[in-house]
């Protein structure tokens, strides 16, 4: 007869069987059980957060930085509820998470127990898919399928709540083999009549464009490769979305940045100019799309997603390819090299004109601003950032308003998984415990958070996560005392009413980087910025810099509610001036 | 036309809507109608008319039929969505009139009367091949099976006079080929 386990032994069998080496978590009464296993499983090392929503978005973190599932362990009730922000982030940015959530004994479910909730029901619409396990004989299936679930196909959140009493039953226990990524073969529904009509339509294209997205990142760090190859194969322009930033070298010249809302001027209009649109692992947010009815009305459009039923949900294509990224993109790479070894040459002079034209919105230079030499500039101290750490191979993490967005356009990214922010659900506060994550994934590495002081605070308590498991992150805050992104919009469409964007009351940031038991470090003029930014990096321990930052500064360009991709705002430094003045920016 | 003061873009242009009758087979376990309601609810797709049972429990698979009406892109993206939850096995969709679907409704109405009323209603249902389920010196409950217009239509015109306000229906689709 085989040695019976108790249910909670069993969730860490599983673990070990799945190569979990971190789980983030948070103890509490209904996983008890489970914590008291936590000292005979040495191959695990449980990194203890400050609140459930931490656990969530360190796991976040550590997903996105390395590839491999985030795994997080929260007590029933409130542990349950406080980690549902973190799976909805997961959920809307295709992250893979597995959540064990205890629960009640089973007896007692249902009768609105102590720390009783529905978790099951709550987690529902945030999860891919979540299961109550009531039969310790379903235990080990259950969070084997939750694995297999959480990180194929779209990756996604995926929540397995178990009651206390399971977690004290005993079963047997079969050792589990890891089924080799089973995302390719399931999941490709494409065929080679699909690639050759895409190479088609690049033939017949003479103002094609690249449209790519964080699906390429989730594909694989192979799936960046390869799109550069096909992107230096084809000779096309290429913008990324917000997620997609990393999967080709932000410095590269046929990369347009960013497009989007706050995307770069030269990105939109080819957007919307082009005559060959091909969406590779974006999902046409309406982030990006602006005004659906007049969204690159001129373009024939591919979609590649892993995920069919993200194919014509937003935006009506005229060839979906569903498949895995990476593997769409070999086999279109091969097909080129097989047909048409010389596509590059023969398609330069048909595209030349298209440059030309790409050049001219580039001469625009959209990111650019006036900056000071008395306060410190929000963009300025990004690019300082960036130009000082940019061969350190660095991890950038962001909260969520104008610095997100500042941070997406000044900082150039080289290397996929290296930027993590949170985009679909845009939850302040993400950035800081999802730096604690990264960190754990790479603890040699440089991490930082570039934060507004705003988001911060909401989730300011990991930094005494950060501090007990002396992981030096380092929080970059642009502090400029306002919700920087509600106060630009009431500016431009509230009629200046700032109702309830500043925070009258904000803590010495120094201060209290020192009641943490971290460093903190403020700069306040241009000129001491970069001395202040060194100091940082040399600091081998968690950092709060507090960075004073020009208060009213805006975030442009922009693309203004309800208008389409070639009719952006840009910045104060318009020359032409035509677009914005002083006075037209409240007419938007 | 005002200004859009929202981050968000404005409504495009909205399609012609088509009644679908979506036809999905699931695992029959714990919470899986609240998976799939949940989803129509959670995106904002309509629901008509909803039936759902058990069809084979050897394999513990039960069919939930859902009578729906969106555009094409809606009706595109329900099965999609469908598709993508895991105890979904498999989903079909039918065309209210297509002719290779048996789509019938059960209707349950209770009269109330004498017999010469209750007669006259039994008479009105006579098309629609009528069983009494229950009798009683004052009522009768009548089951009848057709389309939903000819449900309605008898519930407000012919037997008005007779009726108790009472009354059930249930959808059900049935593929002849399938």
């Amino acid at each position: 007869m085989s040695k019976l386990y108790s249910g909670a032994e069993i969730v860490f069998k599983c673990l070990e069987d799945q190569g979990v080496e971190f789980v983030f978590g948070y103890p509490g009464g209904a996983v008890l059980p489970i914590y008291d296993e936590l000292k005979n499983f040495s191959f695990l090392k449980h990194i203890l957060v400050r609140h459930e929503q931490g656990a969530g978005h360190a796991a976040e973190g550590y997903a996105r930085s390395s590839g491999k599932p985030g795994v997080l362990i929260v007590t029933s009730g409130p542990g349950a509820t406080n980690a549902v922000t973190a799976l909805t982030d997961a959920y809307m940015d295709s992250v893979p998470l597995v959540c064990i959530s205890g629960q009640v004994p089973t007896h007692l479910i249902g009768t609105d127990a102590f720390q009783e909730c529905d978790t099951t029901g709550i987690t529902r619409p945030c999860t891919k898919h979540n299961w109550l396990v009531k039969d310790i004989n379903e235990l080990e299936k259950t969070i084997h399928k939750a694995f297999e679930v959480a990180t194929t196909g779209r990756p996604g959140p995926v929540l397995v709540d178990i009651p206390k009493d399971v977690q004290f039953q005993k079963t047997s226990y079969t050792k589990f083999v890891k089924q080799k990524k089973l995302n390719g073969k399931v999941h490709n529904q494409f065929s080679q009549n699909d690639i050759d009509e895409l190479i088609k339509l690049m033939n017949k294209a003479s103002k094609p464009i690249f449209y790519t997205g964080g699906g390429v990142i989730n594909s694989g760090p192979k799936a960046s490769e390869l799109l550069r190859e096909l992107v230096n194969t084809t000779g096309f322009p290429i913008t990324t979305t917000l997620q997609g930033l990393g999967s080709y070298p932000g410095e590269d010249s046929q990369f347009l940045g960013m497009l989007g809302m706050h995307g770069s001027y030269e990105a939109n209009n080819a957007m919307h100019d082009c005559d060959l649109m091909i969406n590779i692992g974006a999902r046409f947010d309406d982030r990006i799309t602006g005004k659906i009815d007049e969204f690159s009305p001129k373009s024939k459009k591919v979609h590649i997603d892993i995920d069919p039923s993200s194919i014509n949900k937003n935006v009506k294509v005229d060839l979906p390819i569903i498949g895995d990224v990476a593997e769409v993109i070999a086999s279109t790479i091969k097909t080129i090299k097989k047909t048409k070894p010389n596509f590059a040459k023969s398609n330069k002079q048909k595209i030349s004109k298209w440059w030309e034209k790409i050049q001219k919105w580039r001469s625009i230079n959209s990111f650019d601003f006036v900056n000071s030499t008395e306060t410190i500039k929000p963009q300025y101290a990004v690019q300082r950032l960036y130009e000082l750490t940019k061969n350190k191979d660095t991890y950038i993490t962001t909260e969520v308003g104008q610095h997100q967005m500042w941070a997406a356009q000044h900082y150039k990214f080289d290397k996929p998984n290296r930027w993590m922010t949170s985009g679909g659900l845009g939850t302040m506060g993400y950035g800081l415990p999802a730096a604690v994550g990264v960190q754990v994934a790479h603890p040699k590495k440089l991490v930082i958070d570039i934060a507004g002081e705003a988001s911060v605070l909401m989730t300011m308590q990991e930094m005494s996560t950060a501090v007990q498991y002396s992981l030096p992150i380092k929080i970059f805050i642009l502090n400029n005392e306002y919700m920087g992104m509600v106060r630009q919009w009431q500016e431009l469409l509230h009629d200046k009413n700032y109702s309830e964007s500043y925070t009258a009351a904000l803590p010495d940031f120094v201060k209290l980087a020192e009641a943490y038991g971290c460093v903190g470090i403020r700069a306040t003029r241009p000129e001491e910025l970069d001395d202040k930014i060194i100091e940082m990096i040399n600091t081998d321990r968690p950092v709060i810099f507090d960075c004073l930052v020009d208060k009213e500064e805006n975030c442009f360009p922009m693309i203004p509610s309800g208008k389409p991709h070639n009719q952006m705002l840009l910045g104060p430094n318009d020359k032409k001036g035509k677009k914005i003045t002083g006075k037209g920016k409240t007419l938007v | 036309m005002t200004r859009s003061r929202s981050a968000y873009s404005v409504p495009g242009r909205q399609g012609k809507f088509d009644t679908h009758i979506i036809v999905v087979w699931v695992d029959n376990e714990t919470g899986v109608l609240a998976r799939v309601v949940g989803l129509f609810s959670g995106r904002g797709y309509n629901i008509e008319s909803l039936a759902v049972a058990e069809i084979d429990s050897k394999l513990n698979i039960s069919r939930i039929t859902i009578v729906t009406t969106g555009t094409p892109q809606v009706i595109e993206q329900i099965k999609l969505q469908l598709k993508k939850l895991v105890p979904v096995h498999k989903v079909a969709d039918f065309r209210r009139e297509d002719k290779n679907v048996i789509f019938k409704e059960m209707a349950l109405f209770k009269v109330v009367g004498n017999n010469f009323k209750k007669e006259k209603a039994l008479k009105a249902c006579k098309k629609y091949n009528p069983v009494i389920l229950d009798k009683t010196k004052k009522s009768y409950v009548i089951q009848i099976t057709a389309l939903r217009r000819e449900i309605m239509l008898l519930h407000q015109l012919k037997l008005n006079p007779y009726l108790l306000d009472q009354l059930t229906i249930l959808g059900v689709c049935f593929p002849k080929h399938l």
